[in-house]
């Protein structure tokens, strides 16, 4: 079992999508890096937060039968490479979704949920999903097409962090 | 850079080898290599290890002076080194150990692969396979290593056309060919009605898509040429050599269709031989999924991207085709013991250049080539051998 910290880390990113911009060639990029893959060194001191509008398109996807642990109950759960509005792409499990139903460039939008829990009692851990489900009242262009959905359900536990969006 | 050969080759039966510990299977394999090799171990200049977990599945670390140790040389007190890259752990040890002795530093290596899966539960296993993917940005949301190779499959079918049934194929001939490979784990022929009605593992994948993770280990001699043939009268001259990686996480490539890391080894492997892709009469490729498979024949330049699926079904690639690949029988029936498998290549190699694979041996066999890949394709080796 990893120790906290590693995943505090990573709690800006993984909860709010929160990358970075460089400074230098403008190019968004997420998971925030140490250098701008393009400028590197000229990118140092220049990568300021930016946060991502969660909205994206499915590159592929498949549909995962046999798990890692932490995942048994969740399966067969969707796995896809999303390309987000702003330039990167990411792996995220898709939700809302008729496993089905999937389909190449199909429209997603990041929403929070729960990821796994280390083993019985152990820690549970929070991050972003894609959810297929259509977007009602979709907000200007840029703005995040749903920018917070809370834990749902059994989820919404005291112990649940409460850094959300 | 001096020439370098290849002088003696081992390669254990690869399967569920319950009976039989890490260190059993190292010296099984290096005994074997270092006895076809003809030399005695005091003439081994230095030694590597190709392992891409044993500190996951066995809890040891340390396995240069371990290998060492277990050949009875510690008394040489002979350099040893573990190298790791995943699954392409055992090209990865064959590179360093090739770049020691052409530049001079030894004369004569031992390089050997292994890995000990089964000691730990299936689960434990997929655990650490995910580890050669990027632990926090992919594995961490429920990424599997066979779902980054579905993911590609997926794209694959999507903008080429690539047919299910065309993916079963390779598993079919790679089961065909490891029929006749006595040291293969898996022995018995399959049709595809198996494999498609196998048990899903990550659509489209299924369990017959994937190589099975066994145990096994490899070795191979290698010297400079000029102490090869004075060694060994059946040297096999290692013609080029090509490494290249890519971003860790498979979403950061710009395609999910081709390994850019596999191309690019493949044409540093071509330019230092001073061959082409149609030079070559057989290869040993890392089909980890059959989908690997079919993108490795596009990447390496044996057929255009697009058309590998088109290639199998045509029955190119077949034993009696015109450019068989994995007559071993591949990961795909030989298993695949992550660090074992680019050293068991370089073994089939050999033997096929010296024209002793039996009945699966490809007819006018001159040169031949080994693909192995680490992860998702963020290493990629390449090496081109050549009968002499």
């Amino acid at each position: 079992m990893t120790q906290g910290p590693r995943f505090w880390r990573s709690i800006d990113q993984r909860y709010n999508l929160e990358g970075v911009k460089c400074g230098n060639c403008g190019q968004a990029i997420f998971p925030a890096r140490t250098l701008c893959p393009t400028c590197r060194h000229l990118s140092v001191g220049k990568l300021a937060p930016f946060q991502m509008s969660g909205a994206g398109t499915v590159e592929s996807f498949t549909v995962v039968h046999s798990p890692p642990n932490g995942f048994e109950l969740q399966a067969p759960y969707v796995m896809a490479i999303v390309k987000l509005a702003e330039g990167p792409k990411l792996t995220a499990q898709i939700v809302d979704v008729d496993n089905a139903d999937m389909r190449v460039g199909m429209p997603v939008h990041k929403v929070f949920r729960r990821i796994n829990q280390d083993g019985e009692g152990g820690v549970i851990h929070y991050g972003y999903k894609f959810s297929a489900r259509p977007v009602r009242g979709q907000g200007a262009k840029g703005q995040a097409p749903m920018p917070v959905e809370g834990p749902r359900g059994s989820h919404r536990s005291p112990g649940a962090p409460g850094r959300l969006g | 850079m001096r020439p370098v050969a290849v002088i003696g080759v081992g390669m254990t039966k690869f399967g569920e080898l319950w009976e039989k510990s890490f260190r059993q299977l190292v010296a099984e394999a290096g005994l074997e290599a270092v006895r076809d090799a003809g030399i005695p171990g005091e003439k081994i200049d230095a030694m590597y290890v190709g392992s891409m977990s044993a500190g996951r599945l066995i809890g040891q670390e340390h396995l240069g002076p371990l290998a060492v140790d277990e050949a009875g040389l510690a008394h040489t007190h002979m350099p040893s080194v573990r190298v790791e890259a995943a699954d392409a752990s055992g090209g990865a040890a064959f590179r360093q150990a090739l770049l020691a002795v052409a530049s001079g530093a030894h004369d004569v290596a031992v390089v050997g692969g292994a890995e000990k899966m089964t000691d730990v539960i299936d689960q434990e296993q997929i655990n650490t396979l995910a580890t050669a993917a990027d632990q926090e940005w992919e594995a961490f949301f429920g990424a599997t290593y066979p779902s980054l190779w579905a993911m590609m499959a997926q794209k694959h079918m999507h903008d080429y056309g690539t047919t299910r049934e065309q993916l079963a194929m390779v598993a079919v001939k790679n089961h065909l060919h490891g029929s006749m490979n006595s040291k293969a784990a898996y022995g018995s022929v399959i049709d595809a009605k198996t494999v498609l009605g196998s048990p899903m593992v990550s659509d489209p994948l299924r369990l017959f898509d994937s190589a099975s993770n066994v145990d096994g280990a490899a070795a191979v001699v290698i010297a400079d040429l000029e102490t090869a043939k004075r060694l060994n009268p059946h040297p096999v001259l290692i013609k080029g050599s090509g490494s290249a990686t890519d971003t860790l996480a498979l979403h950061d490539r710009h395609s999910l269709t081709e390994l850019a890391a596999t191309r690019i080894a493949a044409e540093r492997a071509y330019k230092m031989a001073g061959l082409k892709p149609a030079d070559m009469q057989f290869a040993e490729v890392h089909d980890c999924f059959t989908i690997a498979e079919v993108m490795a024949i596009e990447d390496l330049g044996f057929v255009k991207k697009g058309e590998g699926g088109k290639a199998v079904e045509s029955g190119m690639t077949g034993l009696k085709g015109k450019l068989p690949v994995n007559p071993s029988g591949g990961l795909k029936a030989r298993g695949h013991p992550p660090g074992a498998t680019g050293i068991a290549q370089i073994a089939e190699l050999v033997w096929q250049l010296r024209g002793t694979a039996g009945q699966r041996q490809v007819q006018g066999a001159k040169r031949g080539l080994a693909h192995n890949v680490g992860g998702s394709g963020a290493s990629a080796y390449v090496h081109i051998l050549e009968g002499l």
